[in-house]
């Protein structure tokens, strides 16, 4: 990686001092669960300072700021709960709205307030939604980062009441278990069963219910090992990349549905959001 | 303009204990971009910490110093409801400075 972050840096101190720990201590019962207790250490470590807290801030100032060819703020979008109401509307998200038509997660009604209120060109803002490796948040990273942190130690509660709501739950179910693409894999390859990893990263059982909710009410989140917040949009998008699936369009319904999915599943669980991943 | 920084600042006893997230590239001058140009160096020189609008903390910065730098320092003799104020200015000219109350 050609960036260099703070949280690199961070990053080489404390495992050098894990190593350092490790080397001193008592023979560990077993390596892996000592490296896993190591690694929440870790991570405990780094929550002081989340550098996710700085896109938080800008995206604050990104939703109270009149801007775009309407020169108008975004206090008046309506996530849910009303207009401007944002405390406790991602917990609630993806839902269906009546003005749309159609089931929508945080990100895209992000956007479609940014297209509606603000008069931005959807396409012209959709075109780079996920920032580059430790690049400045984009608008829609730090707006989403402003609306989640609104939403901490509120329980998920992603309604199943419309039809719409239900039929993109359902869709969901079924992407979920979709097996295709040249791997022949599907969400549920890594993401069903007990006590699956990739290299050191456990990997989350996401069909029950206290798994999806340590992963839902932890995203968006700063990726350290990419010195940048990453959205949930992103996830899924990234997750669909490591299938080897065709590109997943930024807020398409196939998106938001596997969210649909994944919140029903996570019902209950507290937001805490941003956090911060390895 | 630059960012703003989060700042957190509680007293325990007659201490205080701030910490500060600022946001900020910090180019070293020494890294190159895709097509080999050297990105020019840009960073914090400095960095000012009040109190109640008394300077207590001065700090000289350079490209050392990581991205989105993290300090954490005690200024004694504080306590909940004072004011704490940090600016920093860049080797541009840029300038940045919030405020907090003490918790």
């Amino acid at each position: 990686m050609k960036t260099r972050t703070a949280q690199a840096g961070v990053a080489a101190v404390a495992l050098g001092a894990m190593l350092g720990a490790f080397a001193i201590g008592a023979p560990p019962a077993s390596a892996q669960e000592d490296t896993k207790a190591e690694i929440e250490r870790y991570r405990e470590m780094l929550q002081d300072g989340n550098p996710a807290e700085l896109t938080v801030l800008r995206g604050e100032g990104l939703w109270k700021e009149k801007r775009g060819p309407k020169n108008a703020s975004l206090e008046q979008c309506d996530l849910g709960k009303g207009p401007g109401v944002v405390q406790g509307a991602y917990a609630e998200l993806p839902r269906y709205f009546a003005d749309v038509d159609a089931v929508m997660d945080a990100e895209t009604r992000i956007v479609h307030c940014m297209v509606e209120l603000q008069g931005f060109d959807r396409a012209e803002i959709t075109k780079r939604p996920f920032s580059g490796s430790g690049q400045r948040a984009t608008d829609i990273e730090a707006l989403a980062a402003f609306v989640v942190e609104e939403s901490r130690g509120v329980p998920v509660n992603v309604p199943q009441q419309h039809p719409k709501e239900v039929a993109s739950y359902q869709r969901g179910e079924r992407i979920f278990h979709y097996r295709g693409g040249p791997y022949d894999f599907s969400c549920a390859s890594c993401h069903e069963g007990e006590n699956k990893r990739i290299r050191l990263q456990d990997l989350p059982e996401l069909t029950k219910q206290e798994p999806a909710q340590r992963a839902f009410t932890t995203w968006p989140a700063y990726r350290v090992s990419q010195g940048a917040l990453r959205t949930m949009q992103w996830r899924m998008y990234d997750c669909f990349r490591q299938q080897r699936f065709p590109e997943m369009k930024f807020g398409s319904e196939a998106s938001i549905d596997l969210i649909t999915y994944l919140g029903v599943t996570a019902k209950g669980g507290k937001m805490d959001s941003p956090s911060i991943k390895r | 303009m630059a960012d703003p920084m989060k700042i957190r600042a509680s007293a325990k006893g007659d201490v205080v204990d701030v910490r500060v997230l600022m946001a900020h590239e910090m180019e070293t001058g020494q890294r190159k971009d895709a097509d080999g140009n050297t990105i020019p160096a840009w960073y914090i020189s400095e960095v000012v910490a009040s109190l109640n609008d008394k300077p207590v903390l001065k700090a000289h910065w350079g490209p050392a110093i990581a991205k989105n730098p993290y300090m954490q320092f005690k200024i004694r003799g504080g306590k909940a409801g004072d004011k704490v104020t940090i600016s920093w200015v860049d080797n541009k000219g840029d300038k940045r400075t919030d405020e907090a109350k003490v918790s």
